[in-house]
């Protein structure tokens, strides 16, 4: 019987991986039901950023063409357009996003992470991250200033002289100056811990 | 010929044999070029398209999708219908999933490329392709069940089958759990506990059992002799069904994903060694008087180098996933090395195994050269211990590095001479592959026919 289709089908192929699926999928899906999802718009509606006030001082002619003013309309734009700029440039293996309670991480980055922190819809799909070959960024909020990482971004050599970071220049217009993509981006990296900050 | 008298495709096997390996070319190719950013030399910086990112989505989707699931799916049908007695439901489904396989594989690499890839490890395939491939593995289910549940009735299954039935089914689950749930239902802890097990089920409950299925039809066929314990082959599947699905949340280890889970991640991570030195003893077994074939024969060189390395990720794994040892190797070069190896030097060696042992089958020719293929075995096998020992020491070096609260700059400083190392062992590995390719092509057009054996 154990050689056989159904036998195999049912038990090995089915049973053990919904077996699985409980124990290892459900489980935690179960356990953290309680903590509310939030969606952008509830996100912003809690905090806007001093950055992105600040990005729209400083470059206004961008900010106004990409953006308008800053609102939480236009705030919610930035995070979403940011998030999937992060994603589509795979920024997400070479930067992780959770601050693990071993190894010193929580004297170099900052507070632990708690699940409560990835329940929101900028998270969907999660976004931990694989590798650490740049810091973890999930404390990254007001750490450096929106200069650095728009000169960052345009050539990270300038601001760290021994980065393996490539430059992103797609983020940035004929003039050098960041364009929608370049201020969403920075926004999105500034409001990374952005609820931790002190 | 008609399909009684010999139920394989033999220009069906070939195509995907061919398939694979430009999409290996691909992956190399991109690999490398991902390589040299880490040595700020990526000849082509600042173009959007090739940004290194991007490539390297393109390096780790055509290695699974490209190479591997189109390697083998040659070999299965090869297998299949010579196991099971019967041939693939249908030849016009074959050759539509082949080209199927190859347009998506096609649409993710320029749509990574073009930016829409998704945020989940070994599925960056775009949003928009997700449910065409979901499409793609049903079809292939259909394809191979039919005649394994004929056989099913004649007789009891020869062990390939019972991976071959579990690797297809499990894929069609894994593949909507990991590309769906995550994407448009659960956020961040629990939804990267469904990630994790994407990440690792996609290499456990996909490749892994193929992969095995195969070793199971080909090492016994090579040496003409029978595996040797049943007891061990039925444990070995077994093992592996029950604990590969429990262990993926050891990809994330001390996050905010619940303890408990991770706890039970690590018993089944651990446990999963016991099956698989039960696998390798029932192989080594297996071959106990005939390692003369090691000596001679390059399809069980592969074979078996594929199975020592196999064993080493494994017993690693049983290591490298208790929460200990997670303190210093998460997030470094460790796991790079650790994924290279299992992808590269076990699953990769088999395929290349397989398709030395196919091609004068397939094309009726003799070898062009025996010492092309001694090249591509030991360049491929050197190549990939210099990586994975180099990048191994790299990992801890690192992790003492932020451990003890160093500059993270000097992570990057310190990692340089590794990542120098990893792109000389990558153009060793490239080098091989070239030599097995260019020695394909020449046997392909070689004039010596293959003396007819009768066995």
């Amino acid at each position: 019987m154990k050689e056989r289709f159904s036998f195999i089908f049912i038990i090995a192929g089915v049973g053990f991986f919904l077996l699985g699926f409980i124990f290892q999928m459900l489980g935690p899906i179960i356990f953290l039901k309680d903590i509310p999802m939030k969606t952008i718009d509830e996100l912003v509606k809690e905090d806007i950023n001093s950055e992105f006030y600040q990005l729209s001082e400083d470059y206004p002619v961008e900010f106004k063409k990409a953006f308008g003013d800053p609102s939480p309309v236009t705030y919610a734009e930035a995070l979403k357009l940011g998030r999937d700029t992060y994603i589509a440039e795979a920024c997400w293996h070479c930067h992780s996003q959770y601050v693990r309670p071993v190894a010193n991480e929580e004297v170099r980055y900052g507070d632990i992470s708690t699940a409560s922190e990835y329940q929101n819809e900028l998270q969907m799909p999660q976004l931990f991250g694989t590798r650490r070959v740049g810091p973890d960024l999930i404390r990254e909020a007001g750490v450096h200033s929106n200069d650095w990482h728009v000169a960052h971004f345009y050539d990270p050599h300038s601001v760290q002289p021994d980065s393996v970071m490539p430059s992103y220049l797609w983020f940035f217009d004929e003039n050098g100056r960041p364009n929608k993509k370049g201020l969403s981006v920075v926004t999105y990296v500034q409001w990374l811990g952005n609820w931790k900050r002190k | 010929m008609n399909e009684r008298q010999n139920p394989v495709n033999y220009n069906l096997v070939t195509a995907h044999i061919i398939a694979a390996l430009i999409f290996l070319i691909m992956s190399i190719t991109a690999g490398l070029l991902y390589s040299l950013q880490f040595l700020n030399h990526y000849p082509l910086q600042g173009i959007e398209f090739f940004s290194p990112g991007r490539v390297r989505m393109v390096h780790t989707n055509a290695v699974a999708y490209g190479w591997l699931l189109n390697g083998l799916l040659s070999g299965m049908y090869w297998a299949v219908p010579r196991t099971s007695g019967y041939p693939v439901l249908s030849r016009q489904l074959s050759w539509l999933i082949f080209w199927f396989l190859q347009i998506l594989v096609l649409a993710t690499a320029v749509g990574i490329l073009g930016g829409y890839a998704q945020a989940i490890e070994f599925g960056e395939t775009p949003i928009f392709v997700d449910p065409f491939i979901t499409l793609g593995l049903f079809l292939l289910a259909t394809n191979f069940i039919p005649p394994i549940l004929k056989s099913s009735k004649d007789a009891p299954l020869y062990v390939s089958l019972w991976y071959f039935i579990g690797a297809l089914v499990w894929i069609i689950m894994v593949y909507i759990m990991g590309n769906y749930i995550p994407q448009f239902f659960v956020p961040g802890a629990a939804g990267a506990a469904i990630t994790g097990n994407y990440i690792h089920d996609f290499v456990g409950l996909l490749i892994t059992p193929l992969g095995w299925g195969l070793m199971y039809f080909f090492v016994p066929t090579i040496i003409k002799k029978p595996i040797w314990s049943h007891t061990l082959s039925l444990m070995g599947f077994w093992g592996l069904a029950f604990f590969y699905p429990m262990q993926g949340i050891h990809h994330f280890m001390w996050s905010p994903v619940p303890m408990h889970v991770q706890y039970s991640a690590v018993v089944a991570s651990i446990a999963i060694e016991v099956v698989v030195t039960s696998v390798l003893a029932n192989f080594i077994m297996t071959l106990k008087g005939s390692g003369d074939y090691l000596r001679t024969n390059y399809p069980i060189r592969w074979f078996y180098t594929g199975m020592v390395f196999y064993w080493v990720t494994c017993f690693q794994c049983a290591i490298q996933s208790t929460l200990t040892a997670q303190k210093l190797i998460h997030f470094t070069d460790w796991v790079v090395a650790h994924a290279h190896l299992v992808m590269f030097g076990v699953f990769s060696f088999w395929l290349m195994g397989i398709i030395t042992e196919l091609w004068p089958r397939l094309t009726g020719k003799e070898w062009y050269s025996h010492s092309l293929n001694g090249w591509a075995y030991w360049l491929c096998t050197l190549g990939i211990i210099l990586m994975f020992i180099d990048l191994t020491i790299g990992g801890v070096v690192q992790g003492f590095i932020w451990w003890g609260l160093n500059p993270f700059m000097d992570s990057i400083r310190f990692s340089v001479p590794f990542w120098f190392v990893r792109t000389l062992s990558g153009l060793m590995i490239s080098g091989g592959i070239i030599s097995l390719i260019y020695n394909l092509s020449m046997t392909a057009k070689n004039k010596n026919l293959i003396k007819p054996l009768i066995h």
